[in-house]
């Protein structure tokens, strides 16, 4: 047994409120607990017992505590703590801490020495009042700890430091499967975690039969890394038999690919191959011009699997892995944005409908949000863009799709390694942080996920990253690499194998550096620990980047070098642990044929009813999960850091109007910018897969053209997020999605730059498996030529006109009035893709030459849901409008015309003055005027002159907002 | 003459673009430094007019905001600071800089007043709009009893003294408050969200007996251009002056040089 440890801890004044404390309290009484006083917070560190108390004293009153605020708690290790009952929750072994390693630095500043021993951090949450101390530890654990990566024990418990890891002698292993049946070698990949196919086990098999050897572990693991759904895509990317059937039966469209992604939104660029893409799909994000000299490098991401088991965790890493790839696309990109899309389980869900071994969507919510607040605002990143999702498929299988973008230098857009360059790693250190993630990721989730898969969990260390950033920006500006990649799914294995596909690579592992002893050589490899990055350096550069490295506090290491033998070499320790060739690692997987059915989509229209409570409906509209403001979630991101945000994500005088692009600068001294959308529809998508999708691209085009991006600019970005797409019901709804992307993007003019899948979202309990909704989430970055001439989507003006632009229709499929009135209709509105465009393009010249002056996107909840928004971020001003005169080609009840959810619609505000050449330039769009600007704080809405509702600005915005 | 500016880097710091961007559209010439190039050789301290911390995490905000930093500035740096400070010079600090200061204890100048800055007393991390008045301190940068309008973007930004009301008065006599949160009408407020943070006294920002060690959480760096503000310039958060008013006034003493020591 260690020896216990000092224990410091730092609990607010009594005298002070703890809001921490508070939510505590409130969850645990929620759980049976009857607390009558609230819990104190402490936040606690662990010294090594060596120390003296004249230096632990020291270390807390200069270091740790803030004397005006709170009070210092000390326990020798030979004491326990006297202050009644407490649970303290701490970090499991081998778990990440980046405080305590700030403190371990900040040490030499006090100029203590702490001779190699480590401190860890810890919370405590402290009871006033006499408890039941087990049922204080139960609930608590569960309730207030992530038992991933977190163990809670009592403060009366003795409580060491965690032991340092002792060196493993380990040597080259071999794993004998060239005489295996396929049910065994089924068995060794399941029982290594490979997550490699029978099939796949084979093709390596045969490879190693033919070389005369039997594989080592570490190629074992390489290959599982590289041939991983989550690196290669091989659904999307192989041969799939597509079949659509009618309701009986019959098959109406049959169809064969064979190569999905590349036939679709591949195709979709390569048909329209403007001259402003620079970089698609062949780098670790997108990059289009901006300027002729300044490229937008944009990527979008999906850390489902982690996040489900530790939200704050997963999307943490999420954003910073996305971060990581706009560093290392082409010699490195700045990241100015980022955007983040949730989708999670409904808020109010019965606990019994959540299933063993998955926390509660809210729970998941809470943890995403500030996973990417943590990691955002400390990365100095603005998070601009998103939404979040709510829908009964996600509560086992929540989604977190993390973006970033950045801008970076034409010359720079270009990268290759060149053989004999060190093949240098830098950033944070390599632990047992996330190993099998990429493997893991591309398994279906099940009962004892949260158990078994804390290894795959990965700690974020956001201030390590922007120590990279720092570094490499400068280092690339002083052309001090030829290539950079960033270590992601894969962690070492993938960026090296990537670096070198065409060229080769040789590594020594036993030179990373590690957060502690212990790590196997094949853990080394494909461990995911975060915040590392790889790059292809001359002999020659190695000092001045070293100097660099030492400036920014950053670790470099020579893992080996780059080669010309298109040979993957591994040594450990100077032993070759595995060598294999590149063609094989990259080219050897097979690629199955996958079969793929979808039924024509139902077709029952909507019955409008048409005697309804319209006030009613609005409100119950603001407040529906797809419509409530998210303003809570943005007002915790640090979303103008950088001072480039110039249209926010929420706007208006009291900062509580929805907009719908976001616009940033990259640059604050040029008036270029680039306005940025997100479009995702899995409602509709699960009555009609292409409609869905249409609309989600659809939706994101609005964004962008309603804030004035550029539509002849604009790229897209698409990620799909499927259940297990080896089902063929599945993969024929993906099918269909990958369709609409080709036929929407072609006719939009907007290429694909860059995508990612993340599929077998899928949760087994028992024998039942469970798929997500098909989600496909669109990203737009539509480029604006001068931010001045961008505009808000709140009214500005008293005695402007409104005017709907874009025809609206009854179709009601998967709207929110839809489901408020639990309308029974499966017709989803699809784009009119030919109209859209020009209606885009319209839009984009009124708002360039100031003629609209407000402009807001018809979405979720129709007009009437937009036109409550442009009043909720008005100052003082109201709309009226009259649903009879709304643009459109079949007769309209009221009700349709106001919450029906046709695409390619806009609400926009033109001066009357200026109506005569709002009409010349809309020319060619189907457009009415619907209304006005009042000087009175309200909406009204009237049918043929007669009023229907009347609401005060603050009725809506206090049915719009979500307390925080 | 372009007055210098000598501004700081750190791991963690993030604010740096646009604290420069707003001193080079006032008229400065900015040179940024390395915290651990500076400490190699602080005496280049002497060499500007402003010394100037932008806002970020540094240090990743371990062991409380601005702490580690402020350990640094106090360790290796303090002695150069009030150097410049004595023979004219400014200390400039904006949110994560602000806190740097106070830890640093460069902020307040009070005898007897121990300050520090936590968590809003909303506990999440705020970032939104506010409203300042410019007390008579800052008179010298921006008109007395004028507003500003700035960004907040910060999680630890509220004052606590330790003796509560009795230090804001003892801060009060001192001239030491700069800013206060205030509501669209001018009136000062501790009320969320007006005030985000909770503030004591809804004090924003500090400031020396001298008048030229200021320090404040929100960011007028963010507010240059009325397409910075959140209703583009229709009257509710000013006209997009603000910032470069704030920067022009902190740089005015320094069109002509100052005198070396």
């Amino acid at each position: 047994m260690n020896q216990n440890a000092w224990r410091v801890e730092l609990e607010l004044l009594p005298s002070r409120k703890d809001p921490l404390g508070g939510a505590a309290t409130a969850t645990l009484n929620d759980c049976g607990l009857q607390l009558n006083s609230d819990l104190r917070v402490g936040r606690g560190y662990l010294l090594p017992p060596q120390l003296d108390l004249q230096q632990v004293e020291t270390i807390a009153s200069r270091l740790l505590a803030d004397k005006v605020n709170e009070v210092t708690v000390i326990v020798a290790p030979e004491d326990k703590p006297q202050n009644g009952v407490a649970l303290l929750v701490r970090r499991m072994a081998g778990v990440s801490d980046p405080e305590a390693e700030t403190a371990m630095r900040a040490l030499e500043l006090l100029e203590i020495d702490l001779q190699g021993l480590r401190l860890e951090t810890y919370r405590s949450y402290r009871c006033q009042e006499d408890i039941d101390a087990d049922k204080f530890l139960t609930v608590g654990r569960a309730e207030l700890a992530n038992l991933t990566i977190e163990e809670a024990v009592l403060a009366s418990d003795d409580l060491a430091l965690h032991p340092t890891p002792t060196p493993r002698q380990s040597s080259r292993r071999e794993i004998e499967i060239r005489h295996l049946t396929l049910s065994q070698l089924e068995g060794v990949s399941r029982e290594m975690s490979l997550a490699l196919t029978g099939e796949e086990m084979q093709a390596v098999q045969d490879f190693f039969k033919d070389i005369a050897r039997e594989p080592t572990d570490a190629e074992l693991e390489t290959l599982a890394q590289t041939w991983s759904e989550h690196c290669k895509h091989k659904t999307l990317t192989g041969p799939v038999h597509f079949k659509m059937v009618d309701a009986e039966g019959n098959v109406i469209e049959e169809k064969h690919y064979d190569n999905l992604l590349k036939e679709t939104v591949f195709a979709a660029t390569e048909t329209l191959s403007p001259e402003w893409c620079w970089s698609v799909f062949k780098d670790n994000a997108g990059v289009i011009a901006m300027t002729d000299e300044i490229g937008i490098a944009v990527k979008v991401e999906t850390h489902n699997h982690p996040s489900a088991l530790d939200p704050y965790g997963g999307a943490g890493t999420g954003i910073g892995g996305c971060i990581r790839d706009i560093l290392g696309t082409g010699k490195g990109a700045r990241p100015f944005a980022s955007t983040d899309v949730f989708c999670v389980g409904p808020a109010d869900i019965a606990e019994s409908d959540i299933p063993p071994g998955t926390m509660h969507p809210d729970r998941v919510l809470d943890g995403v949000i500030a996973g990417v607040r943590d990691y955002g605002n400390r990365m100095g990143i603005p998070t601009i863009a998103g939404t979040v999702i709510r829908h009964p498929g996600y509560v086992a299988n929540p989604l977190v799709f993390a973006g970033s973008i950045g801008e970076i230098p034409r010359k720079y857009v270009d990268k290759a390694a060149v053989p004999g360059d060190f093949i240098v790693a830098f950033g944070g250190r390599t632990g047992r942080d996330g190993i099998h993630g990429a493997t893991f990721s591309s398994e279906a989730l099940h009962e004892d996920s949260e158990s078994i898969d804390s290894a795959a969990v990965q700690i974020g260390d956001p201030i390590t990253e922007k120590k990279v950033l720092d570094l490499l920006l400068e280092a690339r500006d002083a052309d001090l690499f030829n290539a950079v990649t960033d270590c992601g799914a894969g962690g070492f294995s993938s960026a090296v194998g990537e670096m070198g596909e065409e060229i080769g690579a040789e590594v020594d592992l036993d030179s990373a550096p590690l957060k502690y002893a212990g790590l196997d050589y094949w853990e080394i490899w494909i461990s995911e620990a975060q915040e590392r990055m790889i790059a292809s350096v001359d002999a020659d550069n190695i000092a001045q980047l070293q100097s660099l490295c030492d400036k920014h506090d950053v670790e470099l290491t020579l893992l080996g070098t780059f080669a010309d033998h298109q040979r993957l070499i591994l040594r450990w320790h100077g032993e070759v642990v595995a060598d294999m060739p590149m063609d094989f690692l990259h080219g050897g997987v097979p690629q199955p044929l996958n079969y793929a059915i979808a039924n024509c989509p139902p077709q029952n229209a909507t019955a409008w009813p048409t005697d309804f409570d319209c006030e009613k409906l609005l409100l119950d509209t603001l407040e529906h999960p797809s419509v409530a403001s998210k303003e809570y979630v943005v007002r915790q991101y640090d979303h103008e850091v950088q001072g480039g945000t110039v249209l926010k994500p929420y706007q208006g005088a009291d900062g509580n109007g929805a907009g719908d692009g976001t616009v940033v600068k990259p640059r604050l001294d040029l008036p270029q910018g680039v306005a940025v959308g997100c479009g995702i529809a899995p409602r509709m998508a699960e009555l009609d897969a292409y409609a869905g999708t249409a609309n989600a691209i659809d939706e994101a085009m609005r964004n962008v053209v309603a804030a004035g991006g550029n539509p002849h600019r604009t790229a897209i970005l698409d990620n799909f997020c499927w259940g297990d797409c080896r089902k063929p019901d599945r993969l024929g709804s993906l099918v269909l999605a990958a369709q609409a992307c080709y036929d929407v993007a072609v006719a939009y003019g907007t290429p694909f730059v860059s995508g990612k899948d993340s599929l077998n979202n899928e949760y087994r309990v028992g024998d039942e498996e469970v798929a997500i909704p098909p989600t496909l989430l669109c990203t737009a970055i539509a480029i604006v030529d001068d931010c001045a001439k961008t505009v808000g989507s709140h009214v500005i003006t008293a005695d402007n006109l409104l005017v709907q632009i874009g025809a609206s229709n009854t179709a009601g499929g998967a709207s929110v009035a839809s489901d408020l009135l639990g309308l029974n209709d499966s017709i989803v509105p699809r784009p009119d893709t030919e109209k859209a465009v020009v209606i885009f393009d319209a839009i984009h010249h009124a708002i360039g030459e100031g003629i609209i002056v407000s402009c807001h996107d018809l979405s979720e909840g129709g007009l009437a849901a937009a036109a409550a928004e442009m009043v909720i971020g008005a100052d003082g001003l109201g709309v009226e409008i009259d649903s009879a005169l709304i643009p459109a080609n079949e007769k309209m009840s009221c009700i349709s015309a106001l919450f029906s959810e046709a695409p390619t619609r806009f609400l926009a505000e033109v001066a009357p003055q200026n109506l005569e050449r709002f009409n010349e330039i809309m020319r060619g769009t189907q457009w009415a005027t619907v209304g006005q600007v009042t000087a009175t704080a309200q909406l009204e809405l009237k049918h043929d002159s007669a009023t229907i509702l009347t609401a005060s600005r603050s009725t809506l915005a206090t049915a719009n907002q979500v307390p925080a | 003459m372009k007055p210098k500016v000598l501004q700081l880097f750190a791991s963690g710091i993030n604010c740096d673009r646009e604290l420069r961007y707003a001193f080079e559209s006032s008229g400065a010439e900015v040179k940024e430094v390395h915290i651990h190039e500076l400490i190699k050789a602080p005496q280049m301290i002497q060499d500007c007019d402003v010394f100037a911390i932008p806002g970020g995490f540094t240090y990743g905000d371990d062991l409380g905001a601005g702490r580690v930093l402020g350990l640094e500035v106090e360790k290796f740096l303090a002695a150069e600071l009030y150097a410049l400070h004595e023979r004219g010079g400014s200390i400039f600090g904006v949110c994560n800089g602000f806190q740097v200061l106070v830890k640093a204890g460069l902020l307040p100048q009070v005898d007897g007043v121990d300050v520090s800055l936590t968590w809003n007393t909303s506990h999440r991390f705020e970032a939104r709009w506010s409203r300042m008045i410019v007390e008579k301190s800052l008179s010298h940068i921006l008109p007395s009893g004028s507003m500003l309008h700035a960004p907040s973007a910060h999680a630890e930004g509220q004052i606590v003294l330790a003796r509560g009301t009795e230090d804001v008065a003892a801060l009060e006599a001192a001239n030491a408050i700069a800013l206060r949160y205030c509501n669209r009408d001018g009136n000062i407020t501790e009320q969320w969200p007006d005030c985000p943070s909770g503030s004591i006294g809804a004090i924003a920002g500090l400031i020396s007996t001298s008048g030229r060690i200021i320090g404040l959480m929100p960011h007028p760096e963010r507010n240059l251009s009325v397409l910075h503000t959140p209703d583009r310039g229709n009257g509710a958060w000013g006209d997009g002056t603000d910032g470069l008013a704030f920067f022009k006034g902190l740089l005015a003493p320094y069109l002509a040089p100052l005198n070396k020591v």
